[in-house]
């Protein structure tokens, strides 16, 4: 790829008056880019005008959601989000670096595509979907077989008390975790992948076994890219929306007990933006919006210095 | 005794790491499963074609889902494949400087923006302005989504086309804008086309930024400035209820959804795969 380092910016272009029109054409487009991310920040922000005047900074620290008197705060929505995002990368972290170990570690070399193939075609299932199978699979299997248990042996901690109804916080962080698997555990494969071969030959030389291989030599070179990919996984679970709008039970209160309902700054917006009929609901509604955003924009870009830190070195990665 | 120990080691990672796979596999297993199973026993020429009935009619179908999803999806990529293509072209072939690298920069961030942000974005861009929900504001939310994945898959098989072919054409004094159309683009068709319909399978299935955009119609499309049914949203809304005749239909819809999806999906890895031997 690096035969690619050849660019027509730097031919003189006095004579070529057709390259010139091309490549304003072509800028113009890639122009448009910046002006659309432009346009998206400046909808919400001035569709939050109303509702960032009237509460301030409290409205982040407010727990009332209350539309019939108009007052409005986010912080339910805020922990909703944050909870079950930690909560899907408490648990799909360690399945995402095991997967990403073995496929580009230690699988037969024959199963290594196919594999890893079928774990991203999770990736294309639409979320919709996903929720349909939480609400009639997922959520009644946790509120049977996995919910019993845990009250049982880890009932003594507030985590884990009180009733469980299926659609709860546990529910929507399981299915996050199921569905940022693909993305972050194909990252930190192709950041693994990136390691060079005579890391590996140098411990494998020294006499050790595949994992002590990957556990000396491999994994200490891609750490900061598979925290990278951790972080790309967290913005996916922050921005998620239907899947757990399906399944957390969308109930704006902050419980102690992952057994109770809850609610996420993504479901909120899904669920009564059609029905917010005042016009400082609706720009509280997009406020959440706008918290979303900036919160996602901070963490692609957090992640992506992390990981293209080390994928530019081979010639770019398909973040 | 030491070796053992290492050597047990060894085997017992390998084989929690391949378990992680197995174990990450399941719920995509359980989910075809169950969309094949209940969605293929409302399947029916009538679900297909049919207007939705109203709650305790029997009968009835998705068609029109059907068609709205097709109009909204039409309409983003009407929007948003050229100026995704073009603006690949601009980073791949100009973009080698301080603009280039920004724009870059700030079609990753964007495509990250979580979905719900998109429908915002929509409702006050076009809801707003026209006053009414519409097929052209659910088209225009889905395209924000579309336009930074073109963007970049674009961008990246450009720069995949070897610089001796550029370089030939060029000495053979053919203009460098004719070289890029004709030559560059065409040489890179198949990577192009790949990151389109794989983009078309993203966008086909969210449901996020449709919601309040182009919200949903229980009759055929009445034109694309009046609000249209599609596939995820009438998924949505079906499997939200508590009637158990809905729920039958929401599984049949999700899954043509899913075949539609997967088709591209796999047919495109499938032609990628052959093409690039991976």
């Amino acid at each position: 790829m690096d035969s690619s380092k050849f660019s027509f910016s730097r031919i003189g272009r006095s004579k070529l008056s057709g390259d010139l029109i091309f490549e304003v054409v072509v800028g113009f487009f890639a122009l448009g880019i910046i002006v659309l991310a432009f346009l998206l920040f400046r909808e919400l922000f001035v569709g939050s005008s109303l509702s960032r005047d009237t509460f301030g900074t409290g409205f982040l620290a407010t727990s009332t959601w209350d539309p019939v008197n108009e007052v409005f705060g986010a912080l339910p929505f805020i922990f909703g989000t944050l909870v079950s995002s930690f909560l899907a990368l408490i648990i799909a972290v360690p399945f995402s670096i095991g997967i990403a170990v073995y496929l580009s570690e230690l699988a037969p070399e024959k199963l290594k595509y196919p594999l890893s193939f079928t774990i991203e075609l999770l990736a294309a299932v639409p979320s919709v979907i996903i929720g349909l199978w939480g609400i009639f699979i997922l959520a009644p299997f946790i509120r049977d077989y996995l919910a019993p248990p845990l009250s049982t042996y880890l009932g003594f901690l507030p985590l884990f008390q009180g009733p469980m109804y299926g659609l709860s916080m546990l529910t929507g962080g399981v299915i996050l975790a199921i569905m940022i698997i693909p993305i972050t555990s194909s990252i930190s494969r192709e950041v693994i992948m990136t390691v060079p071969t005579h890391q590996r030959e140098a411990a494998l030389a020294l006499g050790a076994t595949g994992w002590e291989t990957t556990r000396i030599a491999v994994l200490p070179y891609a750490r900061s890219g598979i925290f990278g990919a951790v972080i790309l996984g967290f913005g996916r679970a922050i921005g998620e929306t239907m899947a757990v709008t399906m399944v957390i039970g969308n109930s704006p209160r902050i419980s102690e007990s992952l057994f109770s309902p809850s609610y996420t700054m993504a479901s909120v917006i899904a669920n009564e933006f059609v029905e917010a009929t005042s016009n400082l609901y609706i720009s509280s509604l997009v406020e959440i919006g706008l918290l979303l955003l900036l919160i996602s924009v901070i963490i692609n870009i957090i992640a992506r210095v992390l990981v293209w830190r080390l994928l530019k070195v081979e010639g770019g990665g398909r973040v | 005794m030491r070796w053992n120990k290492r050597k047990l080691t060894d085997r017992i990672m390998s084989f929690l790491a391949a378990s992680c796979v197995v174990i990450a596999v399941v719920p995509l297993l359980s989910i075809l499963y169950t969309v094949t199973v209940n969605g293929l026993s409302s399947i029916n020429i009538d679900f297909l074609t049919k207007l939705p009935r109203p709650v305790g009619e029997a009968g009835g179908g998705l068609g029109n889902a059907i068609e709205g999803t097709f109009i909204v999806v039409g309409i983003a990529c009407i929007i948003g494949l050229p100026a995704g293509i073009l603006s690949g072209v601009y980073l791949s072939e100009y973009g080698d400087n301080r603009f280039g690298r920004f724009v870059s920069f700030v079609a990753d961030v964007l495509a990250g923006t979580p979905s719900i942000v998109a429908g915002i974005f929509g409702y006050a861009f076009i809801v707003l302005y026209f006053g009414s929900f519409s097929a052209i504001a659910g088209g225009v939310a889905l395209s924000v989504l579309m336009v930074p994945i073109v963007t970049r898959t674009t961008e990246e098989s450009l720069k995949l086309v070897p610089g001796s072919i550029r370089e030939a054409s060029l000495a053979l004094g053919i203009p460098g804008w004719k070289t890029t159309l004709y030559i560059i683009i065409s040489t890179a068709r198949g990577g192009i086309i790949t990151g389109a319909l794989l983009s078309i399978a993203r966008i086909s299935g969210e449901t996020a930024p449709l919601l309040f955009t182009s919200f949903g119609n229980m009759f055929w499309a009445g034109g694309i400035d009046k609000p249209v049914s599609t596939l995820p949203v009438q998924i949505y809304t079906y499997a939200i209820t508590p009637f158990p005749d809905w729920h039958a239909k929401a599984w049949g819809g999700a899954l043509v959804l899913i075949i539609l999806i997967l088709i591209l999906n796999i047919g495109v890895r499938l032609f990628t795969k052959k093409k690039y031997g991976m």
